[in-house]
């Protein structure tokens, strides 16, 4: 009985662990290598749930054939995308001008976190085409221009005339167009949205009278399988090489001719596509609509600072620590086990801590302060980056 | 340069960050209204200067809770245009003025002050979660102004100036626990999201079970919003190893969550049927039927009742909306209230807040789901309907009261309210009088 119970708290706290862990692995990188605090990680996590539930649509013709049962791998890889080209835009135009400045990146992330959340809401035909018609203009005319031998004087005054100039046309583009009530009609709304998941994710495996959720062990493979792609890319490939030489030494990776700037976009753009394979992941758990990243954010930034920045073997410690703790004391296991055990009297006010906090929001409170008590013992974590340029 | 962040700085950081957005959380919802409480008598006169008189609609469009209030909104919106099409209240063509609450309370009160004394509105439709609802009470209360409340909830609440056109706990909760008892077994795990509905909820059924011969195997709590149900699904295991009722007050996201993953755990509704009190057509269609089937769900209203008010309403929505649209419960108190408050107006003669309010009691309306009667204790008699969960995701009616039942806002199986009522037609009596 027992032991059983000790094999439920492990498959248990592994699949709480692995969903931490497969949220937290594109932050682990983006924060661990880069050093800049994502605050827009949970939106791209969105925009990888909501790329699936485009797929998802995208295979309902086939809802019939056993090929249907497949759309999650497409999606998986087309969320990576999504999400990874979103990154990369992310970088090119905002974070890449806010290196070095932790403030700056954690407001402008944030501000970029509220705009995808309303994005998502308000986006519809005509916004699109909006956006479409913007984007063509100002960056059309900024390529027309830069062809011009005066450019740099110019590019002040090209800049204040082309943004409000470009803006104002496809603003009033997108204001004649929502005439249209076809165009006008938000793709997504507010609302959440319905992502099935596949027959063959929705059951379970018993096993030894324990039933394993298929959704849960696919998010533990799924969480292998990108930590092993992760460890492969970063320790295995030229450009892993150059990842972990700009992050090591910056100045003297660019001497040695490394080119900085494509190995940081390059690196924000993996961590953002990480975020969106994880957000594909979370729809077979939970519900998907606009604010599905704000439920992930904090409980990925606490993986990442409880294993220690800049570590990835760190994230994975704490991401499987803080999922079997979670569900030990949320689950009221140990209480159980204390009156199987005829432990109740003796120990009547450990058991009644442990009552206590048998509940899903006290658990929660137990680990947030379990965690702040860790800090203060091991403020950089479990596994800190040592050296001499760790405390740069 | 990314080692110019080292993680002692981040922390401090992120301590900061985390800790406005919990401050930003907690902020009391009181503090204004002693020195503006002048409002109130105003507001009934400005509200319908001129052609038009302005109502508001105070609701969750984004957050959380959008799910759910954006529809309410639509029944309001409906009714409202009837109205106005039908020539208006006292010749005046109502102006409707949407505020977003953003399923944060502090955000709820701003707005409601924002309607009362800026735009001067007659009255307020509006909320869904009770902690809303009472983030706004004393706002309206010390304003003396006026809140229409479509949705049904825990009770032991009566305001004299909030309408509660959803179900009392009476008309919801306690004849769903009835059935249970009868149907489906004695044994109950009660789930609900942590605050206040979900919590009084369960205290009452606790009492009620008690009373009644079940027993409460056991209790937990969800933060709203929260999607992780492991623990929970390990506790109902533990207490229910053979099956058993589950008494689902979940609200929001966190319904989709537990339902996934109560069908991955082997949990159907064969042996652990849920019922549910915040689960109606709507969120069966974004939650997707094919978790749902066979669960329960206690309301007054289903899309499927059949009466001839109901059929005219489903297809105005429908005309109105979009084909794929559905109606249901709090969508139906919603509609039903702008009517409410129509013919009070209109028996009354006058927008003025306290005319308005006693003009309102013994007003009866032939609603889609049978005849409603509002009682001075402001809440409305109307018909319980039990309803099981289907493959098109409506619902089939199992059980329904013979008659309306009437409201008690008071509940009769907690110690401390047993025996009170409300009535607000007497001074004398008031929010809680010894029956």
């Amino acid at each position: 009985m027992i032991l059983q119970g000790l094999f439920d708290v492990l498959f248990n706290g592994l699949s709480i662990g692995a969903v931490l862990l497969i949220a937290a692995l594109g932050l682990a990188i983006v924060f661990g290598l880069m050093g800049v605090i994502n605050l827009a990680h949970g939106e791209l996590m969105m925009l990888g749930a909501y790329t699936t539930f485009i797929v998802q649509n995208a295979f309902k013709p086939l809802a019939d054939t056993p090929l249907f049962g497949l759309y999650i791998f497409v999606a998986l890889v087309a969320a990576f995308l999504v999400a990874a080209v979103m990154g990369l835009f992310l970088e090119r135009q905002v974070i890449r001008y806010l290196y070095g400045r932790p403030l700056e990146t954690l407001l402008a992330t944030w501000g970029v976190s509220l705009i995808l959340r309303q994005f998502v809401r308000s986006v519809g035909g005509s916004m699109a085409i909006g956006l479409v018609l913007f984007s063509l203009l100002f960056w059309g005319g900024q390529a027309l221009l830069r062809r011009r031998p005066d450019w740099n004087q110019l590019q002040g005054r090209a800049l204040a005339v082309l943004l409000p100039l470009s803006g104002a046309i496809a603003l009033v583009a997108s204001f004649l167009l929502n005439g249209q009530p076809a165009l006008a009609k938000p793709w997504f709304s507010a609302r959440n949205i319905d992502v099935t998941a596949p027959g063959w994710l929705r059951g379970g495996l018993n096993f030894a009278g324990l039933q394993f959720p298929t959704a849960r062990l696919f998010i533990i493979a799924l969480t292998l399988v990108c930590l092993a792609g992760v460890y492969w890319f970063l320790q295995r490939s030229a450009w892993g090489l150059r990842i972990r030489a700009v992050t090591q030494n910056r100045e003297m990776s660019a001497c040695l001719g490394i080119p900085t700037d494509t190995v940081d976009a390059l690196t924000f753009a993996l961590g953002s596509g990480l975020a969106g394979v994880a957000g594909c992941a979370v729809t077979l758990l939970g519900s998907v609509g606009p604010n599905l990243g704000a439920n992930y954010i904090v409980d990925a930034f606490m993986v990442v600072v409880v294993g220690g920045v800049g570590k990835l073997v760190g994230s994975v410690v704490a991401a499987i620590a803080i999922g079997t703790l979670t569900y030990l004391l949320g689950s009221g296991n140990v209480p159980l086990w204390m009156t199987q055990l005829n432990l109740t009297e003796s120990l009547k006010p450990l058991f009644d801590f442990f009552s206590f906090f048998a509940t899903t929001s006290m658990a929660k409170v137990m680990v947030f302060a379990l965690i702040i008590v860790f800090l203060q013992i091991k403020p950089a974590g479990l596994f800190p980056q040592k050296g001499r340029g760790a405390e740069i | 340069m990314s080692m110019q962040l080292n993680r002692r700085k981040f922390l401090v950081l992120g301590s900061a960050t985390a800790g406005s957005v919990l401050l930003k959380s907690c902020a009391s919802p009181g503090g204004e209204g002693g020195d503006t409480a002048a409002g109130g008598d105003a507001a009934g006169g400005d509200a319908a200067s001129g052609e038009t008189v302005k109502v508001g609609i105070l609701h969750s469009l984004s957050g959380t809770m959008a799910i759910s209030e954006t529809t309410v909104v639509d029944a309001e919106e409906l009714a409202i245009k009837e109205i106005n099409a039908a020539g208006g209240i006292l010749g005046k063509q109502i102006e409707a003025i949407k505020e977003d609450g953003a399923s944060d309370w502090p955000t709820f009160n701003e707005k409601a002050i924002k309607l009362i004394d800026q735009d001067k509105v007659a009255t307020v439709f509006g909320c869904w979660t009770s902690a809303s609802r009472k983030a706004v009470k004393d706002t309206f209360e010390t304003k003396n102004h006026q809140l229409w409340y479509p949705v049904q909830y825990e009770g032991q609440e009566c305001s004299k100036n909030i309408f509660y056109t959803g179900a009392a706990p009476n008309q919801q909760i306690e004849p769903a626990v009835d059935w249970l008892l009868e149907n489906k077994g004695k044994e109950f795990f009660l789930v609900g999201s942590d605050y206040v509905f979900p919590r009084t909820a369960n205290t009452i059924i606790k009492a009620q079970l008690e009373a009644k011969g079940g027993t409460t195997v056991g209790e937990d709590y969800l933060p709203l919003g929260n999607s992780e149900v492991t623990p929970i699904i390990t506790k109902i295991k533990a207490a229910l190893p053979n099956g058993g009722v589950i008494f689902n007050s979940l609200n929001g996201d966190s319904n989709v969550a537990l339902f996934k993953q109560m069908q991955a755990a082997g949990m159907g509704p064969d042996l652990y049927p849920v019922m549910s009190v915040s689960i109606a057509e709507e969120e069966v269609r974004q939650i997707g039927p094919e978790f749902l089937k066979g669960h329960y769900a206690a309301w007054n209203y289903f899309q499927t009742v059949e009466s001839p008010a109901n059929t005219k309403w489903v297809a105005d929505f429908k005309a109105e909306k979009g084909d794929d649209r559905v109606t249901n419960d709090p969508m139906e108190a919603a509609y039903v209230m702008v009517y409410f408050w129509k013919q009070a107006v209109e028996k009354a003669g006058t927008f003025d807040i306290d005319a308005v309010r006693e003009a309102a009691y013994g007003q009866t309306f032939d609603a889609p789901n049978g005849l409603y009667t509002m009682n001075a204790n402001h809440h409305l008699s109307k018909t319980v309907r039990l309803g099981q969960v289907r493959d098109d995701g409506l619902f089939d009616i199992v059980y329904s009261t013979d008659a309306p039942v009437v409201p008690q806002p008071w509940n009769q199986y907690v110690a401390d309210t047993k025996g009170f009522a409300c009535d607000w037609s007497d001074p004398a009596k008031g929010e809680k009088f010894q029956a």
